[in-house]
């Protein structure tokens, strides 16, 4: 196992962007970004779709480079790819008939980058057994992947992203196609993942309600500008307002949080850097 | 039938539906059907052209059938979905028309190079296909895992860091070899039936990967084999029998996953009950295309 | 200047029947090709083109070895094929591609069998090249009057359903919400292409015809984005390159390297291709002229796409 896949310290930064924007055929599609995360510790990463968030994870993956600011991963500048990043998109186009199991799928996460043939190895099995138990997979561990449900491939797919021992794991808007009891089941499981391995999980969603009992921290995307910290520090009439750029209200309503547009349209406001986010090193 | 001449006939068929049967599972892995197809035309042009100037018919169908796989990986995503590598593969076919038209031997040519041939191996085709044959199967076993990775969850090997460009560059090269052993076999318009139809139904019959690639050398076998036995007894084209027993067993793989499904209900490959309820996979990648 | 033009047109041109008869034949198969294609391209159908025209190589292989003429095999087999694809469904979802290849290339070993058959019966070797790559010189004058009610059938056809295949082009949701029976109109336009296909199976041969089905149309559409001009544009340039390429076969008649002539169906073929890339690099020009924002970029989300109605959808031989 090499340096940067040893279990992380609790609350060590893994991943930090410093002022991150980024601009693309003539667009500014991100502006002065900043937020951390923090091994253990679920974020959800919340916007509307357009808002920026694919594009931020795009810059953490390193796939596109900011045109201002900083990445740091675990304190050094972003390589450009590393195994030490999980990714789990939403979801993949895959044939009924591909033959692959979703231990097959699982094992591949392991060692799917190295060149040969996987020869037959009990620790290799092993290993990707315990994986499946993570997840909750074992039920259909057997099954073709083009046959599995969405919550099925969902967990096959955090399994095979998981099994690398990444430092950080992103998932792209995981609850997107799921029923209400594979959201549960999913987003428990992603909370106990990032406390039992103690990485950095961090899940990009539309509607945060759902992520609301186990997110630690929000990032909250609007128009490429993002506002981060504990979920009833950002999630508040004045940060939204001047992230939006217009009036909006914060309702709870029982457990829950809506963020509505208000009616009067106010001038979009500079977000200051150190408004009301809590300065990174408490929280 | 299997004296003489056609014994190097019988080598190289057995060669050719090997690697084909290889290369073909990881083709219908990645959905590269139009690959398929491009390849062996261009491969085409280059051997009417090669037999032109009597150059060796390898040499031509090879060098056009490089160029074209490369032009492909290097024109990406653009290049697969324009009308330009549309009309330019029609006109490979015209140029390589072209070329045969020149010669002396215009129709029987156009015939075989099109439709396969059996007969005229000679000792020399038998050593150039034994020699791309070890190349292709050695790279297939050095890049099988990652081919794998990059052909079933391309994002996310993009994110761990495996170069899917450089895999998509590899596997064209290797196609590209395929195409040049195969095509003096069973003809270029029938490559595809042979690449395809054989993993395609391999893969109806089982899920594990190396199964399904072994079945898929297996039925692939089988079908050169049939073709050129009876090729050899009814003088009727190879082609004829690779395309109608690529289709064959494709099909007779879609009846069983049909037959299964309706047999059992909703019943995956294992026998279990798939659990929870069934979701469409609709998808789209970080590049915000449909993948 | 008479020199100049004996140059270009070799002596006999004008006189010469089989030039006339090809002019005539060919040049009308390219226009109703041309304007069928431009539907074709607009709805995505161009893959369902290129399997038409592999499956009337089949069609063409069996009349052959029956003894007829190929034009009745061309005509059959594409409408049998044009019903299949109705009734399975002519959308590619993914996957299907490898089913119809599989199933073309049945069709394609089937029509060697047939050719191989029917060569050794008739002995006559020149089949192949014929159904394969065409016979634009060699069409009977009497085949006219068949030729030119085919051609009038495909045009009207479009003519008559020209918007609501343009509007069920955009979305088969919208059509139906408006009362268009997509079904019905999706089915004839497969109709008019299985038509328009064997048509130029004839003239340009089996395996080429997609060239001047989609080539024509897509170069138009290129050039402009109002499907009435691309129509326009599609049947002068179909017209032009089929002209010319009758043009040049005739010239080439004592070019090297074996003075019998070029085949006109290359000639076709390569101008298609000229014309495409042409229109392609002005297109490319013009949106560069227009700025950054038109020019579409292919990664990235966020960034906007200058696309215009109807915009392109993938194309032949696609995935």
């Amino acid at each position: 196992m090499t340096d940067t896949s040893r279990p992380g310290v609790r609350d060590e930064e893994i991943l930090s962007l410093e002022g991150v924007s980024l601009w693309l055929s003539g667009r500014e599609i991100l502006h002065d970004v900043a937020f951390s995360l923090r091994a253990g510790e679920l974020t959800g990463l919340i916007g509307s779709n357009g808002a920026g968030k694919t594009t931020i994870f795009r810059v953490i993956l390193g796939l596109e480079t900011p045109s201002a600011g900083k990445v740091l991963f675990a304190g050094h500048p972003r390589q450009r790819r590393s195994k030490s990043i999980g990714y789990v998109p939403q979801s993949i186009g895959l044939d009924p008939d591909v033959p692959l199991r979703a231990r097959d799928l699982v094992a591949l996460g392991l060692d799917g980058d190295r060149f040969g043939i996987p020869l037959p190895s009990r620790s290799r099995r092993q290993l990707v057994d315990e994986m499946l138990e993570a997840v909750d997979a074992q039920g259909f561990a057997d099954a073709r992947v083009g046959k599995l449900s969405g919550g099925e491939l969902q967990r096959t797919l955090i399994a095979h992203a998981l099994i690398a021992k990444p430092r950080l794991l992103l998932l792209d808007e995981p609850l997107a196609n799921l029923d209400i009891r594979s959201e549960q089941e999913v987003v428990g499981l992603l909370a106990k993942i990032a406390k039992a391995h103690a990485i950095a999980v961090l899940i990009s969603a539309h509607e945060m309600n759902p992520l609301l009992p186990v997110m630690d921290r929000v990032v909250y995307v609007a128009s490429g500008r993002a506002a981060s910290g504990p979920t009833e520090e950002v999630v508040r009439e004045d940060v939204l307002s001047a992230l939006y750029g217009h009036h909006v209200d914060v309702l709870h309503v029982h457990d829950r949080i809506l963020v509505v547009a208000g009616k009067d349209e106010t001038h979009h406001t500079e977000l200051e850097r150190t408004h009301t986010v809590v300065p990174r090193g408490l929280g | 039938m299997f004296s003489g001449f056609m014994v190097n006939a019988w080598i190289v068929a057995t060669m050719v539906a090997v690697v084909a049967g290889i290369i073909g599972f990881f083709t219908v892995l990645r959905g590269s059907a139009f690959v398929a197809h491009a390849v062996p035309q261009a491969g085409f042009a280059g051997a009417a052209g090669a037999s032109l100037i009597g150059v060796s018919t390898l040499a031509g169908l090879g060098t056009f059938a490089a160029i074209s796989a490369l032009s492909i990986g290097f024109l990406g995503k653009r290049g697969r979905h324009d009308a330009v590598t549309a009309l330019t593969l029609v006109f490979m076919l015209g140029l390589g028309a072209l070329f045969l038209s020149w010669s002396e031997e215009y129709a029987s040519a156009i015939y075989a190079l099109l439709f396969g041939e059996v007969l005229g191996v000679s000792s020399n085709q038998v050593l150039a296909t034994a020699a791309l044959g070890v190349v292709c199967i050695a790279a297939v076993v050095i890049l099988y895992r990652p081919l794998l990775l990059t052909s079933v969850v391309p994002e996310m090997a993009e994110a761990r860091g495996v170069r899917t460009h450089r895999m998509e560059l590899c596997f064209l090269v290797v196609v590209a070899l395929v195409t040049t052993m195969s095509v003096p076999v069973v003809g270029a318009l029938l490559m595809f039936s042979l690449m395809v139809g054989a993993p395609g139904a391999a893969r109806s019959f089982t899920g594990k990967p190396l199964s399904a690639l072994s079945l898929s050398v297996g039925i692939s076998v089988a079908i050169v084999w049939t073709a050129i036995a009876a090729s050899y007894e009814t003088d009727w084209p190879v082609g004829f029998f690779v395309g109608v027993l690529g289709a064959v067993f494709f099909i007779a793989g879609r009846g069983w996953v049909a037959w299964r499904r309706s047999a059992a209900g909703r019943v995956d490959s294992t026998g279990h009950l798939a659990t929870g309820p069934m979701q469409p996979a609709t998808a789209t990648g970080m590049n915000g295309e449909p993948t | 200047m008479d020199a100049v033009l004996t140059s270009i047109f070799e002596p006999g041109f004008f006189t010469s029947e089989p030039v006339r008869v090809a002019v005539v034949v060919g040049g009308a198969v390219s226009l109703v090709s041309a304007v069928v294609g431009v539907f074709t391209v607009i709805r995505g159908q161009s893959f369902a083109g290129h399997s038409l025209g592999d499956l009337g190589t089949t069609g063409g292989a069996g009349a052959f070895l029956v003894g007829a003429n190929p034009l009745w095999g061309f005509v059959t087999f594409a409408i049998i094929g044009a019903g299949a694809m109705e009734l399975f469904g002519a959308r590619r979802p993914r996957g299907r591609d490898m089913a119809t290849g599989i199933v073309l290339g049945a069709g394609l070993g089937i029509a060697a069998l047939f050719l191989y058959l029917g060569t050794t019966q008739s002995n006559t070797t020149g089949a192949t090249i014929t159904i394969l790559f065409g016979s634009m010189f060699v069409i009977r004058a009497s085949m006219i009057p068949v030729f030119a009610l085919l051609s009038v059938l495909a045009l009207a056809v479009v003519a008559l359903l020209y918007r609501p295949l343009l509007l069920s082009a955009v979305s088969q949701d919208i059509a139906s919400a408006r009362g268009v029976p997509v079904r019905v109109i999706g089915a004839l336009h497969l109709l008019a292409m299985a038509v328009a296909v064997s048509l130029s199976c004839v003239t340009i041969g089996a395996i080429l015809s997609t060239a001047v089905l989609i080539g024509p149309a897509a170069a138009a559409l290129r050039l402009t984005k109002r499907p009435g001009l691309a129509i326009a544009w599609a049947a002068v340039i179909g017209l032009a390159v089929t002209w010319l390429g009758i043009l040049l076969a005739y010239d080439s008649y004592y070019w090297p390297p074996a003075g019998r002539g070029w085949p006109v169906s290359f000639f076709v073929v390569a101008l298609i291709l000229v014309v495409y890339l042409l229109a392609d690099l002005a297109n490319g020009q013009k949106a560069r002229r227009a700025g950054p924002r038109a020019i579409a970029s292919d990664k990235g989300p966020g960034v906007v796409a200058g696309r215009a109605w109807p915009s392109l959808p993938p194309e032949p031989g696609a995935e």
